[in-house]
């Protein structure tokens, strides 16, 4: 038996540059989450010409820390009559896959350490988009599992609104990225990245596509307007009504997140993913070397991503509630049919230019 | 129906129309508004750090003024007592003995001096009542406690400070208002 012996040197480096770069990913999207719950309070706090929370450390900088000090130090109740495993299965599974789809998310280009190229994407898998969307439709399972095993009506009601809340976007969702697909040709988030460098980010070739995967990225992340899994005015705390210290934290915390990633998401298939607006990428790295360049991509990638994260906030603190109603006429009477629409017309224009059509 | 005030709104119940219908414009407008909101002047005022500005006739909590040397003024006659609509002033008479004069102006004190902060209304009677200036509200917002034991004020916390000992302290406690220098009441 004759193996080639470049197929037996398994390089061990690789599994350690992983291992830094998942950690690094997963600290990350906990730090942001951590502080977008400081930002949601401030921007809701600005709109509403109030001051915000300024008593821990300077601005009240450390304001996250203590919630989460405080989280962890309150009761831990799990109700007598839940079934305890799927209870405490649920939070875990919830932010198990918010932090998820951070694995194909390509946060800059590559950098150049230790005589390596070292890409900073954790897998740059072929079916990165695919990826995410199953990730991101197991994520209701989190939340299904925790309502149901809170034997709590309330909770189960809450969570049958987020499962066919989920269900009924994820469809809209998922027709407007295959108008997107149709011309990129590609379900890598890295190539997708590499032909928006051009500056012709894909925003301006979907700009319909855009909207509807926005309208959806709000209901899947269970954002106001449609927030109605948790309406405290309706169903107390939603699916998450029973729980209590940090398994109420961490339901929180996947919401935080997922609208995180979900922003990455959107930046990376619409707004040109790390690259740098009006510059030549190339060019720059030749000039500047390739580390700095990715730093660069990193942070614009960073900037765009909490211009969105404050698109959230902004319409969480105008918005108010839809109906339930409203709610499934939206999703299924409007964004469904809009996304066969624009699914419709992106395939004919392709065809066109196929054909040697000029427009 | 007849409206029984002419402030009735009527209000449109026409199904909505196409551009009411896809929402955005709505939204849109809604994020403009908050986001104007944004760049607005917060009339919050940080308290701790921040007070605000009392009004001149303000009455926080009361003081029992002591005269120029230094001797309290308050001879226990008791009007304050009378005059309290919430009943908060309780006080124990005591008669100055030799040797006394330096601490009491007057033949008769109070050896016990008492308000519960919890009862007082903060009106200011107990004040017009008093014939000999011996108490008045300053300028001092009556702090917080844990416990309702704390809001019963004696005499050690209601004196002002020694004028002569402690002139900062004395000054600081009178206020900015200035009160009738000399012991005698509040006639006009």
């Amino acid at each position: 038996m004759l193996i080639h012996p470049t197929l037996l040197v398994i390089d061990g480096a690789i599994l350690i540059e992983k291992l830094v770069l998942i950690v690094a990913v997963v600290t990350g999207s906990l730090i942001v989450a951590m502080y977008s719950t400081y930002a949601e309070r401030k921007v809701a706090a600005f709109m509403q010409d109030r001051i915000g929370p300024n008593r821990a450390g300077p601005f009240g900088i450390l304001q996250p820390l203590a919630d989460g000090l405080k989280l962890f130090f309150k009761e831990e109740i799990v109700p007598t009559f839940s079934s305890k495993f799927l209870f405490i299965l649920g939070p875990c599974l919830a932010m198990l896959t918010a932090i998820m789809v951070g694995a194909v998310i390509p946060w800059g280009g590559t950098i150049h350490v230790f005589g390596r190229n070292v890409s900073l994407q954790i897998a740059d898998i072929n079916i990165g988009i695919l990826y995410i969307f199953g990730v991101v439709s197991l994520g209701v399972y989190g939340i299904m599992i925790g309502g149901w095993a809170s034997n709590n009506k309330f909770s189960l009601l809450g969570a049958m609104r987020a499962g066919s809340q989920i269900i009924s976007y994820e469809l809209a969702m998922g027709i407007s990225i295959i108008a997107l697909l149709m011309f990129t040709g590609t379900l890598s988030l890295n190539e997708m990245v590499d032909q928006q460098k051009d500056g012709w980010w894909n925003i301006f070739k979907q700009p319909l596509g855009f909207l509807i995967f926005l309208v959806c990225a709000f209901a899947e992340t269970n954002r106001t307007p449609f927030d109605l899994p948790e309406a405290e005015n309706e169903l107390i705390g939603g699916y998450h009504s029973e729980y209590s210290s940090m398994k109420l934290g961490f339901y929180l915390f996947s919401e935080y997140i997922n609208m995180f990633l979900s922003s990455a998401v959107m930046v990376t298939l619409f707004f040109g993913g790390y690259d740098i607006p009006f510059v030549n990428d190339f060019k720059l790295g030749q000039s500047i070397g390739l580390n700095w360049l990715a730093l660069i991509q990193c942070s614009v990638l960073f900037v765009k991503i909490c211009c969105f994260i404050f698109l959230f906030m902004w319409v969480r603190w105008t918005v108010p509630r839809f109906r339930y109603d409203q709610l499934m006429n939206l999703g299924w009477k409007i964004l469904l049919p809009l996304s066969l629409l624009n699914m419709l017309v992106t395939g004919a224009l392709i065809l066109l230019k196929q054909n040697h059509w000029h427009f | 129906m007849e409206a029984l005030t002419n402030r009735i709104e009527h209000v449109s119940r026409k199904p909505m129309s196409f551009w009411e219908k896809i929402y955005l414009p709505a939204v849109i407008k809604g994020m403009g508004i908050t986001f104007r909101h944004m760049f607005k002047k917060v009339p919050t005022i940080r308290y701790p750090e921040q007070t605000r500005k009392f009004s001149p006739v303000f009455r926080g909590l009361q003081i029992l003024n002591r005269d120029e040397e230094g001797r309290e003024n308050c001879t226990a006659c008791g009007l304050c007592a009378v005059a309290c609509p919430a009943e908060a002033i309780t006080m124990e008479a005591a008669e100055r003995k030799v040797g006394e004069e330096h601490l009491y102006r007057e033949e008769k004190y109070a050896a016990k001096y008492e308000i519960n902060m919890l009862r007082c209304i903060f009106c200011g009677l107990c004040e017009e009542a008093c014939p000999k200036d011996a108490v008045y509200l300053s300028e001092t917002v009556p702090p917080a406690d844990f416990a309702r034991k704390g809001f019963i004020y004696g005499k050690k916390d209601l004196l002002i400070p020694h004028p002569i000992e402690d002139p900062e302290a004395f000054a600081l406690a009178k206020g900015s208002r200035i009160k009738h220098p000399e012991g005698h009441g509040n006639e006009h």
